[in-house]
């Protein structure tokens, strides 16, 4: 039995060849960042906090409406000279809108390989069906696919205006958002893809902490009243434009 | 009790299976779960009928050798191992699910029983330590401080049953992973291997099937042993310390 003993384990420990890198042979730490789970959701946590970023300037800025169109339209004419004059005119804008393209991009092909390979990693669903997860958490995909092609419309109406209803003036943001939320469907579009990026906020915020190895036990209720307070004060933020526009504070 | 089971029968890896009902009577609610699935086995077998297959060993649960989902939850309606489950936890009457843990990693040998080898093989690509430890050594030969000694043991915790994987909506086996590297990277033991360790094991878990963390937190509300969630936070920044340390290289 004795001399039997070290066959029976090394038999037990042969069943299945391991997979995978030999030890030595490790793909290169830019490799390894693109190919592993957890770098793509490095990934997707640093652009996300980038557009999160980009969020936050956007809703202050967005809130020069209430006072009036002269300031707001000045603001319009601002991000168009900052930068001057170390840099050429629109400069500034367009390395934002460079990175912020590249931050979407990047984000985006993460969510959809890594979603891929979640749906292959759970082939079969249980018969017994119970809810799981927050309703934040649960939405996260869809969530995210509403946000892309809200961005897409958002940009044909009131960037290049190709889809704007009524006049659309280049620099006058505060008559071409009031033709905007003067629609029935653009209100409706515009709300509920912030509703969408508050949800998106709520759950991304706090999972971006825990990808980047920020969260612990001690930080966690810190790290989700953050997240929570950033996706209410973004959707409120956002919200109120349309809201104003409807009640006649903004005309 | 009088209770409904139905059960997923597979005859093995490469057939379809399907869910049966079965009717057991005289439960006592005294018994553990697999006791109660015993006398169903007991009654198939007189029955001549093929019993139904399913993980056990310790049923103490400290081994890790049973799994099963019951009513959709890794384990049943408790935070413990199924062979710690009774049958108290259920009425007389109840209709109770019992399914297998489904992961790709995972494949259904048969009936309730799956193939957990996948996480042997995480395990043997970075879950020990290299150095030569012979016999138990002198307590304070290497001092650990308080913290770090909790945090190890609250990881080395893990009995690898897969409650994790079973109970994620991506089969994703971070937790029970982030435990393994968790446990022997804060101690000075496990030390000389620390970015190692969770590079490969990383690495085979990505290899093995299991998809990615997407923090719905199921896993460490299904965890038996309470591995908590921040665990997989905790070793994604190993991973980013150990991928950076091996860019510099």
């Amino acid at each position: 039995m004795r001399s039997l003993a070290p066959t029976v384990i090394c038999m037990a420990l042969a069943t299945r060849p391991v997979k995978g890198t030999a030890p030595g042979k490790r793909p290169s730490p830019a490799r390894s960042l693109w190919d592993s789970t957890i770098g793509k959701k490095t990934v997707m946590a640093v652009s996300g906090l980038i557009m999160l970023g980009y969020l936050v300037a956007h809703m202050i800025g967005n809130l020069k409406v209430f006072f009036g169109p002269d300031e707001m339209n000045a603001y319009a004419r601002f991000l168009r000279t900052m930068g001057e004059p170390v840099l050429h005119h629109e400069w500034a804008l367009w390395l934002v809108r460079i990175v912020l393209v590249a931050a979407v991009v990047g984000h985006a092909v993460s969510a959809y390989q890594l979603s891929r390979r979640d749906i292959k990693a759970r082939p079969q669903k249980y018969v017994h069906k119970r809810k799981r997860a927050s309703y934040a958490t649960r939405t996260m995909r869809w969530g995210g696919i509403i946000l892309a092609l809200f961005i897409v419309w958002h940009i044909l109406d009131l960037t290049t205006g190709t889809v704007h209803p009524g006049e659309f003036e280049h620099l006058h943001p505060y008559q071409n958002l009031i033709d905007t939320f003067s629609t029935w469907y653009g209100n409706v579009i515009y709300i509920v893809a912030v509703s969408a990026v508050g949800l998106h906020v709520r759950h991304g915020f706090w999972s971006a902490a825990q990808t980047l190895g920020v969260g612990n036990a001690r930080r966690e209720r810190l790290l989700k009243l953050i997240a929570n307070t950033l996706a209410l004060v973004l959707t409120l933020g956002f919200v109120s434009v349309p809201v104003a526009v409807m009640t006649g504070v903004v005309s | 009790m009088k209770l409904t089971l139905r059960v997923w029968r597979q005859k093995n890896a490469g057939a379809d299976g399907a869910m049966s009902t079965y009717e057991v009577d005289g439960i006592s609610q005294d018994m553990s779960f697999l006791e109660m699935l015993d006398t169903l086995n007991e009654e198939l077998i007189l029955k001549g009928e093929d019993p139904v297959a399913f993980d056990h060993d310790c049923r103490e649960g400290i081994c890790g050798a049973c799994s099963l989902v019951i009513n959709g939850d890794a384990h049943g309606p408790e935070r413990t191992t199924t062979c710690q489950l009774h049958m108290r936890s259920f009425d007389d009457g109840d209709t109770i699910d019992i399914e297998p843990w489904r992961a790709s990693a995972f494949p259904v040998v048969k009936d309730l029983v799956v193939d957990r080898s996948a996480f042997d093989r995480i395990i043997q690509a970075g879950g020990y330590i290299t150095a030569p430890t012979g016999a138990a050594p002198e307590a304070h030969a290497t001092p650990v401080p308080k913290p770090d000694a909790d945090f190890a043991f609250e990881h080395a915790e893990c009995i690898g049953c897969g409650a994790c994987v079973a109970a994620c909506p991506n089969g994703s086996a971070m937790l029970f992973t982030s435990a393994k590297v968790n446990h022997l990277n804060v101690l000075p033991q496990g030390s000389p291997e620390r970015e190692t360790r969770v590079l490969d094991m990383v690495g085979q878990m990505d290899d093995e099937g299991f998809g990615g963390c997407t923090l719905t937190g199921e896993c460490a509300t299904a965890c038996p042993k309470g591995i908590p969630l921040p665990s997989i936070a905790a070793m994604n920044k190993e991973w980013l310390r150990a991928n950076r340390k091996a860019a510099k290289r």
